[in-house]
Formats: C-alpha cells, sequence, structure tokens
C-alpha cells in the first residue's frame, strides 16, 4: 500500500479523514483547555495570597 | 468499622483526594498515549477493508467508541449526582461538573463522526432517526447540565438544581440503547452485545476495544486535572488550599 493509496482511502478520503481529524483536535484542545484553566486559577490563588499576606504584615 | 470503608470515606473529601488526583493523572495520561498509538495503528493499518463498506467503515473505531463514553460518562454522572443527593458530600458534585465537558465532548464527536459515516453510506448527513435523535437530546442534556450549573450561583444549590436535571435525564439512556431495537431505525443494531457476543471479526473487535480503554484512560487523565481545579475553585477559603505549596510559592 502506497501512502497515496493510504491518503485516498478508498475514495472515503473526506469521510475517514473528517472523522479522524475531528477526534484529534478535540482530544489535543481539550489538554490543553483544562491546563489552562489550573493555570489561571492557580495565578489567581497565588495572587490573591500575596494580598492577604501584604494586608496581614 | 471496617477498615476498607474508612479508607474509602477518606478520599470523600476534597482535600485528600486532590493529591490523590494528582498522582493518577500521569499514570492515565501515559497509558491514554499507549492505547491510543496501538489503537489508531490496528483501526487504520492492521484492520482489513469491509467488504461491503471498503475504507469507509474505519470510522467505526472513533464513532463507537465515543458512542459508548457519551453514554457511559452520563451514568457516572448520574451516579455522582445519585451519592451527592442522598448523603450529600461535596466531592461527588464535583466530579460530576468535572465529568460534563468531557461527555459533551464525545457526545459530539459521535454525532459528528455519524454524520461522516452517514453520509457515504445513507447518502445524508443526517436524519431523524431514533438514534440520531436520542443521542442529540443527550448532548442537549449536558449542555443544559453545564448552563444550569453556572446559572446558580451557589455552589450546594447548584449542586442540587444540577443533581436532578442529571436524574431526570437518565431516561434518555436506555431510549438511546433500545432505540435501535424498539423503532425501526436507519441506524443499525449494535454489532457487540452482552447477550450474542460479537458479530465482527475479533481483529476489529479488539481494535475498537482499545480504542474505547484508551478513550477511558484519557476521560480520567481530563477529569482528574478539571476536578483539581473545581476543587481549588470552590475551596479556596479553606486552610489547606491556603497551604498548598503550589499556592505558596
Amino acid at each position: 500500500m502506497s501512502i497515496a493509496e493510504f491518503f485516498h482511502m478508498g475514495g472515503y478520503a473526506l469521510y475517514v479523514w473528517g472523522s479522524f481529524g475531528m477526534m484529534a483536535l478535540l482530544l489535543l484542545a481539550e489538554p490543553i483547555m483544562v491546563y489552562q484553566q489550573r493555570k489561571s486559577i492557580l495565578q489567581r490563588l497565588r495572587r490573591m495570597a500575596r494580598l492577604n499576606e501584604a494586608e496581614s504584615s | 468499622m471496617k477498615k476498607g470503608l474508612i479508607h474509602w470515606f477518606k478520599y470523600a473529601s476534597p482535600a485528600s483526594f486532590y493529591p490523590l488526583a494528582g498522582r493518577i493523572i500521569p499514570w492515565a495520561a501515559v497509558i491514554a498515549v499507549l492505547l491510543f498509538a496501538v489503537g489508531l495503528y490496528m483501526s487504520l493499518f492492521v484492520a482489513p477493508m469491509d467488504y461491503k463498506q471498503g475504507e469507509g467503515y474505519r470510522i467505526i473505531f472513533i464513532h463507537v467508541p465515543a458512542a459508548w463514553m457519551s453514554m457511559f460518562i452520563y451514568v457516572v454522572m448520574v451516579f455522582w449526582a445519585i451519592i451527592g443527593l442522598a448523603v450529600n458530600t461535596r466531592l461527588s458534585a464535583m466530579m460530576a461538573q468535572a465529568l460534563a465537558p468531557t461527555g459533551a465532548m464525545f457526545t459530539f464527536l459521535a454525532l459528528w463522526t455519524g454524520a461522516f459515516w452517514g453520509k457515504p453510506m445513507w447518502g445524508t448527513w443526517w436524519v431523524w432517526d431514533a438514534r440520531l435523535t436520542s443521542e442529540l437530546i443527550l448532548l442537549f442534556l449536558y449542555i443544559g447540565y453545564i448552563a444550569l450549573r453556572g446559572s446558580i450561583d451557589d455552589n450546594r444549590r447548584a449542586d442540587r438544581a444540577s443533581g436532578i436535571l442529571l436524574l431526570v435525564g437518565a431516561v434518555n439512556i436506555p431510549i438511546i440503547h433500545y432505540s435501535v431495537k424498539w423503532w425501526n431505525t436507519l441506524h443499525q443494531g449494535s454489532s457487540v452485545s452482552f447477550q450474542q457476543g460479537s458479530s465482527m471479526s475479533s481483529i476489529m473487535l479488539y481494535g475498537m476495544l482499545i480504542m474505547a480503554l484508551a478513550c477511558w484512560a484519557y476521560t480520567i487523565a481530563v477529569v482528574m486535572v478539571r476536578v483539581r481545579s473545581v476543587i481549588l475553585q470552590r475551596e479556596k477559603d479553606t486552610k489547606w488550599v491556603k497551604n498548598l505549596a503550589e499556592i505558596q510559592s
């Protein structure tokens, strides 16, 4: 099987790659999003902690 | 009280579950990557061409696991909702909250890959068939759950209201499952069943099961990261969160 044949998928290229492509997109995007969410929450909590420290000292 | 019971109750508190979830993440992530590598290799290279659908049937390797996940995740959320409503544990509602976006994502993926499979095989992207319609309702239930949670400021009330929505929506799960039996649908019956086993070749079945396990490991990894964020947000005024190393630094 050649590379061109593989990507052609027996004429079903749009449908097969449209499906696998969407899965790849979603399963890469979601982990990035949850990590960004975690990062921003940690940043906010750190800022709050610093403010509290500044107030109490 | 038995020792095992104490152990479980210990992890029901967000403070002790938070580090446990952190330890689970790398393992689940590594297992997910390995299983996806094997599963994708099998579904794209090893599995032979289908005699009726040619190469187009390869969509099955993501469509079926995604559809399974969309229902499993909902059932797990219902489980957490019941526990949350019955014994009023904070963590169970947080688990349901963390699962919802991933469940919605898999539901969307099942519908999307279904459309991309239906077009070449049935000649249409979409029909108002019982299986497709009930799966679309599942997507609306996920979105409704997320929206309802977000619209109530008080977390405890949001837990209860959204938990009840989950219970009511649970009626849709058997409808999705039996839709291909109860109604004459364009969607085919299931190829894998508990009673009859599988009507597929074993290499296709294994490929699909490995993809399904990969989706499970992926879900565990992503949901553990998200539940940690939910815990931090909701417990931000507690002493244990303030003393966390990642916040002190």
